[in-house]
């Protein structure tokens, strides 16, 4: 009982914190809402046996990302949008069509669970983690050093460019 | 059986919050939800490789969340970048405000 109680708690608080995110008028409650799904996140990575992914779940999205997003909206003080949704068609048909697509993807659900039982151990250290990224994955981990430094660059050019325009 | 969790949960769960971060990204049009919207769907793509990393005791696929971990990022920087600079320009993050390529 136990697993599918944990399950049950962490999936509903996830669930709840991501209809909080979409629906909150103000974002702040928005990005507050979404820390907290990516905490339960960050849990579920725990019991699946991802302790290092858990820990950069915390350190990337909840301390990093979100506090980048919480910056951003407290610097332009863009808690509300005026208008939300102007044509009064929108809403029902988005709603309707991502009811559509989770039952396309909740279709999977129903496959057979083979080999669900057997439960696979393997060593998920942040040792034998980088020693895969490190041996096997050498070539896209520093394809994403390019991607990072080019992110980089681009959001000083951005900003260059503005400074240049202002004054 | 019954007291394990199948992959099947997870992967429904993940179907679930990638379908509510769809929704939020059609529905909202404050351009700084429509981003979060997005790393919603992403983490819920994370989550179903871990699943399966488990299901198969396959380490590759915790590999893979960590390069989806790197665009995130790297998208987040380049977007929150891009909505100041159109905030300056416009006063405004609404998308439908932003229906120009020249600002």
């Amino acid at each position: 009982m136990g697993p599918v109680v944990l399950f049950a708690i962490l999936a509903t608080i996830a669930i709840v914190a991501a209809l909080g995110m979409v629906f909150s008028r103000n974002a702040i409650h928005s990005a507050l809402y979404l820390v907290l799904n990516l905490g339960t996140i960050a849990v579920f990575y725990l019991i699946l046996n991802a302790p290092f992914i858990a820990m950069v779940q915390v350190a990337v999205y909840a301390g990093a990302i979100m506090v980048l997003f919480l910056f951003v909206i407290m610097l332009l003080g863009a808690e509300r949008v005026g208008r939300e949704a102007p044509e009064p068609w929108q809403r029902p048909l988005a709603i309707s069509l991502g009811i559509a697509l989770a039952a396309t993807l909740i279709f999977s659900f129903f496959a057979d669970p083979q080999a669900a039982s057997t439960v696979t151990t393997m060593d998920a250290s942040p040792a034998a983690l980088g020693i895969a990224l490190f041996e096997r994955y050498v070539f896209p981990f520093e394809v994403t050093s390019v991607l990072l430094l080019t992110a980089m660059i681009g959001v000083v050019v951005l900003r260059s460019r503005k400074e240049n325009r202002g004054g | 059986m019954n007291e394990t969790v199948t992959v099947n949960w997870y992967v429904a769960l993940g179907a679930l919050l990638f379908a509510i971060g769809a929704i939020g990204v059609l529905v909202r049009r404050n351009t700084i939800i429509v981003f979060m919207c997005i790393e919603l769907m992403l983490n819920s793509a994370n989550l179903v490789f871990v699943a399966f990393a488990r299901q198969f005791g396959d380490i590759n696929g915790q590999i893979f969340v960590f390069f989806v971990m790197t665009v995130a990022a790297a998208e987040v920087a380049v977007g929150l970048a891009l909505i100041v600079a159109i905030f300056r320009s416009k006063n405004s993050i609404s998308i439908d405000e932003i229906s120009l390529l020249k600002g």
